[in-house]
């Protein structure tokens, strides 16, 4: 069992987060020690709004555990969010690369995941 | 500074090696290697191993050292993903030519198919993905090349049929190999056809799961045969993870590549033969335009017409690469420069192409993460 993290953390309350520099403000990819953009290592976890565009989008149909074998075919997308992060998540069957989408929470065998639906048109 | 010759391979077929360990296979090799150079074991002085995913031990290369009764005064082993291979033979070059050792021995095996169920392969590999925001998504290594490779086809408009071109040759070069795990005849319908994995990618896509080991003696004296010299060798490593990666049109091949060309005191124009790692479709034609040997969007084009074939301007993994001759894990990127050597010695036998002078060697390990290129050359 991987260690939590606040990223896990924040999946487990039903949240995505991801990290914030707080010297230069930069939105920050993946689990970080440091800015990838002035390498201070002031950094802060947020909770996102959400919402982004699909950078990459791809339907597995051999999973790589037993738990995901009952949910083939599934789609795996990458996500770039509003304020910047790309994240890898779930998304909705169909999803195209550029879609506009908003996240919701989602569970596998009791791991809590996310899962991206096409963004409802306001 | 002195020159790091390559003076001798050793590569076992791939495939099934029912009964034998990472340590039987690697012991083949290295054997293979001895002989082909023409060493007796106390004439090694060096030993860099891999690792194999199915015998993680701490101490892969005095473990390999006992067994293969040899002394090294240097040894240690080393983990890189699929660029292992490559970063092994870039610091042998860099062990010899420093004068630290005379000769290393540079080995990698595993029993990969039948030491292992596949689902335990597959799990071993998915680990690559970052633990908290990737693997528990349910990803695995051909999910996220499946990802990297939707995007890779939005922004250049390759096609999948294209991607399957590039599986058919590796096949018809494996073809010419004895010792290639997949000789079958396939055609791009066939590829078209093959079994959905991860959209876009389909079985024939992505490499086999293979037994096999491969060696290669790195020596700061030239052996007897004719001269093939490691000139240059350069590295990249811009993220580990897919996330992270900015751009699928930036991984950091073409910065190793340019690295270590510089060192080689070459121009890209004048590389006349590749080895390029290609553990799927994808990987090859994402490493071989980065690069630069082919346009974007361009690999598959090149391949119909010719280009990457043994009498082309670019012969490309005439063993057949991983998509065919197979993927043992680190020998299995191990396998393009024993190719490459081989051809540049002029003892391919009847896979000989007319000329090779000047050959790249490159691979990556992970998720395009990490980069290691080595300029290799005939010398005379």
């Amino acid at each position: 069992m991987a260690t939590d993290t606040p990223f896990s953390q924040g999946l487990a309350a039903g949240r995505l987060r991801y990290q914030r520099c707080q010297a230069c403000g930069a939105a920050l990819t993946g689990q970080r020690y440091a800015c990838t953009q002035c390498a201070s290592t002031r950094l802060a976890w947020c909770d996102a709004a959400g919402t982004g565009a699909v950078y990459a989008v791809s339907t597995v149909h051999r999973a790589p555990t037993e738990a995901f074998r009952a949910l083939v075919p599934y789609t795996l997308v990458l996500v770039d969010l509003d304020e910047g992060p790309r994240v890898m998540a779930h998304g909705a069957p169909g999803l195209v690369i550029g879609e506009r989408v908003a996240a919701q929470p989602m569970q596998v065998d009791a791991q809590p995941l996310i899962r991206f639906d096409p963004q409802p048109v306001r | 500074m002195r020159a790091a010759h390559l003076i001798g391979v050793g590569l076992t077929p791939f495939g099934r090696h029912e009964g034998a360990s990472a340590l039987d296979l690697m012991a083949r090799a290295a054997q293979s290697a001895l002989d082909d150079a023409g060493l007796e074991r106390g004439q090694v002085d060096g030993l860099l191993c891999g690792y194999a995913t199915t015998l993680p031990h701490l101490m892969l290369a005095t473990l390999f050292a006992e067994r293969f009764a040899l002394q090294p005064r240097y040894a240690h082993s080393m983990q890189l993903g699929g660029a292992t291979g490559a970063a092994l033979l870039m610091l042998a070059g860099d062990l010899v030519r420093s004068g630290r050792c005379q000769r290393v021995l540079v080995v990698a095996g595993e029993n990969r198919l039948s030491g292992q169920h596949r689902d335990n392969a597959i799990q071993t590999l998915a680990q690559v993905g970052d633990a908290q925001t990737e693997v528990p998504n349910g990803g695995s290594v051909p999910a996220y090349y499946a990802l990297m490779a939707s995007r890779y086809l939005h922004e250049t408009g390759t096609t999948e049929a294209d991607l399957a071109e590039l599986a058919v040759l590796m096949r018809r070069h494996a073809g010419a190999h004895p010792g290639a795990q997949l000789r079958s005849p396939l055609t791009v319908a066939d590829v078209l056809a093959s079994k959905p994995i991860a959209t876009p990618l389909k079985l024939a896509d992505c490499c086999p799961i293979s037994d096999g080991a491969a060696a290669l003696l790195v020596s700061a004296q030239p052996g007897s045969g004719p001269r093939v010299v490691l000139r240059g060798a350069g590295q990249a490593h811009r993220h580990q993870h897919l996330s992270a990666m900015d751009s699928v049109l930036a991984c950091g091949a073409g910065e190793a590549a340019q690295r270590a060309l510089l060192e080689a005191g070459l121009r890209l124009e004048q590389i006349d033969h590749l080895a390029i790692y290609d553990s799927f479709t994808i990987t090859l034609a994402m490493l071989l335009e980065e690069i630069g040997f082919a346009a974007r969007g361009g690999s598959a084009a090149r391949a119909r017409a010719g280009d990457f074939g043994p009498q082309g301007a670019l012969p490309l993994n005439l063993h057949g690469g991983l998509l065919s001759y197979g993927h043992c894990g680190v020998a299995g990127g191990m396998a393009h420069a024993v190719e490459a050597v081989t051809q540049l010695a002029g003892r391919a036998g009847a896979r000989q192409v007319p000329r090779a002078q000047h050959a790249l060697v490159h691979a990556d390990g992970g998720v395009m993460s990490s980069h290691v290129s080595l300029v290799l050359l005939r010398e005379g």
